[in-house]
């Protein structure tokens, strides 16, 4: 019914911080259309939000169904060889990333 | 100002199963680099976690031990971050369904006194990797062996209040983990890992103050000195009028402070959603009630048997009841001797006093509960003293054999034949006439003081094997002899 979607505020900085936990670059002439954007999708979660849930209990799965234990027992075989062949740069054994500390 | 410290503390504990929470790669510790670290552990695209039935079984165990209220159903979270040693980019956790509700659990302190510390909560999730910073030119070197491998975090109500409260809740949790089985609780291999919330409040305020949080320390010592550390730094900050900031701090055992992580390492902010790939997780009320009806004997219900049983005092009691393999080796040598509270005082005293000093485990001890048991028998029945007892200890614990072949291939034996020891205790009135004198001048209360001299002599003539009793009984009697002779 309703179809008009409010646009939130959404500032910059708040998508700076998102574009960082999210690890991903957004360029300076980007970043305000994707402010846009973002508001836009939030105007929508926020029309989303007044829906009143009180009753509803929260869905974790849409599945009607429930987890299936597996029995404890090691069924893998060490595939080291198989996995470091691919991987970009190993040593020791070890698999190499960019330094994350200084 | 006065202050009072408020500590709530979080226990990271791997759970000892032999597969991985998600996966079927083992969790042996000390394996080479990445050889248990398998597609769902590397998060290789189109892989799917399947649960452990091991790792939810042992976090029912836990809230039974703690008298928590067990999720029948739970819910399995994703916690967003990004490190390169959390391949999928989450961790796998449990955020508002946890399996483990409310609990609690008692502490002792020092001086006997007992506190009841609330946990607020226990949930499943999977550990990371490590990350290896040293020994790569400007790179991480990363192991994916420990990623996986199912944890289970306990979450304390911020209902400690010093470092001797925290250290205690830490055995006591140890001592229940490892008593259900459930971990190895092995702390210098990471089984059990822990995040301190510290804040500090005027004494007698009700409001919290504003909390730091240190992380990862891994022993009950650095869990100590992280503590008196941070309780120091605060109050500092407090008392020139600063604020406490709410962050995550590093424990350096090193230079024994803390220090502020980096905002970029801490970034709080995990964006939790339901984990689509795995479903909720329903367990059969039945199911629980299997697991309480096999639960094995907690140290605190063991604590109370060893009061009730065997006499022992509180202090005894909880230090032979809490670990597992103590209190068996403390039962075997109690049913053995048939007295169990020498048992108690030679497995504290000796035994640990060994233990400690040579730095072994229980399991690597040279002498084991019957040959003590068979030990403390001839204590008791009198072949030996418990002097000379010691002696036979240390030769058992040298490999020398059992108590009996030690007591005779050394002549130990203790002398009970009346005329040999009657014989002894005149020589030794004879060659000491000065302190006779003395003896036989003093009053009543100095007698007693003077008597352990003539014991002494008696005991170093017999090399210790003289039967004490029978000395003091036959040493009176002498003496008084000696004292209506000299009158005469």
């Amino acid at each position: 019914m309703l179809t008009v979607v409010k646009v939130m505020t959404v500032h910059q900085d708040d998508i700076e911080k998102l574009a960082e936990l999210a690890r991903v670059r957004i360029p300076a002439e980007e970043a305000a259309e994707v402010t846009a954007r973002i508001a836009t999708i939030l105007g929508l979660v926020d029309q989303l939000q007044s829906v009143d849930t009180a009753a509803v209990e929260p869905m974790a799965n849409p599945l009607d169904a429930v987890q299936r234990l597996r029995a404890d027992a090691v069924t893998e075989a060490n595939q080291r060889e198989a996995f470091q062949a691919i991987a970009p740069a190993v040593e020791n054994g070890l698999y190499l990333v960019p330094k994350v500390i200084e | 100002m006065n202050w009072e410290v408020v500590i709530g503390l979080e226990v990271h504990l791997q759970l000892a199963t032999e597969s991985k929470i998600f996966s079927g790669a083992a969790t042996r510790f000390g394996a080479e680099p990445n050889t248990q670290a398998c597609a769902v552990d590397l998060a290789m695209p189109g892989m799917l976690p399947v649960l452990n039935e091991q790792a939810v079984r042992y976090a029912v165990m836990f809230g039974l031990g703690i008298g928590a209220e067990i999720g029948l159903r739970s819910v399995f979270d994703r916690k967003n971050y990004f490190y390169p040693d959390l391949p999928k980019g989450y961790q796998i956790s449990q955020f508002q369904e946890p399996i483990v509700g409310r609990g609690h659990f008692d502490i002792q302190l020092e001086d006997g006194s007992v506190r009841r510390i609330g946990i607020t909560r226990a949930h499943l999730e999977e550990d990371a990797g490590k990350s290896l910073h040293e020994d790569f030119h400007d790179q991480t070197g990363i192991d994916l062996n420990r990623a996986g491998t199912p944890l289970l975090e306990i979450v304390s109500e911020p209902d400690l209040r010093s470092a001797e409260e925290a250290v205690a809740y830490l055995k006591t949790l140890h001592s229940l983990v490892t008593s259900l089985g459930i971990s190895d609780g092995n702390m210098a291999e990471g089984s059990m890992r822990c995040d301190i919330n510290l804040s500090l409040r005027p004494a007698g305020s009700e409001t919290l103050g504003t909390r730091a949080e240190i992380k990862n320390v891994n022993s009950f010592r650095f869990v100590e000195k992280a503590i008196h550390h941070e309780v120091e730094r605060q109050a500092d900050i407090l008392e020139s009028g600063g604020k406490v900031v709410q962050e995550t701090r590093l424990y350096d055992a090193d230079r024994d402070e803390t220090r502020s992580m980096r905002s970029k390492e801490v970034a709080n902010d995990y964006r939790y959603f339901p984990e689509p790939d795995l479903l909720p997780v329903v367990i059969e009320q039945s199911w629980v009630d299997s697991i309480r009806a096999s639960l094995p004997e907690l140290p605190a219900a063991r604590r109370e048997r060893f009061i009730a049983d065997y006499g022992l005092g509180a202090y005894d009691a909880t230090v032979l009841a809490a670990e597992r393999p103590l209190a068996e080796f403390y039962e075997a040598v109690a049913k053995g001797c048939g007295d169990a509270k020498i048992a108690a005082n030679w497995v504290q005293v000796e035994l640990l006093g060994q233990l400690n000093r040579n730095d072994l485990q229980l399991s690597e001890s040279p002498v084991h509960a019957p040959a003590l048991a068979v030990l403390l028998q001839r204590i008791l029945d009198g072949s030996i003293s418990g002097k000379i007892g010691k002696q036979v200890f240390e030769a058992m614990w040298a490999g020398e054999g059992d108590a009996d072949s030690i007591i005779e291939a050394r002549g130990l034996r203790q002398v009970s034949d009346s005329s040999a020891l009657r014989a002894m205790v005149a020589e030794v009135i004879r060659d000491n006439p000065e302190q006779v004198q003395q003896y036989l001048a003093a009053d009543e209360g100095r007698r007693k003081k003077l008597s352990g001299f003539f014991v002494g002599q008696i005991m170093k003539l017999s090399r210790g094997q003289a039967n004490p009793q029978m000395v003091s009984n036959l040493l009176n009697e002498q003496l008084a002899d000696a004292g209506k002779n000299g009158d005469t």
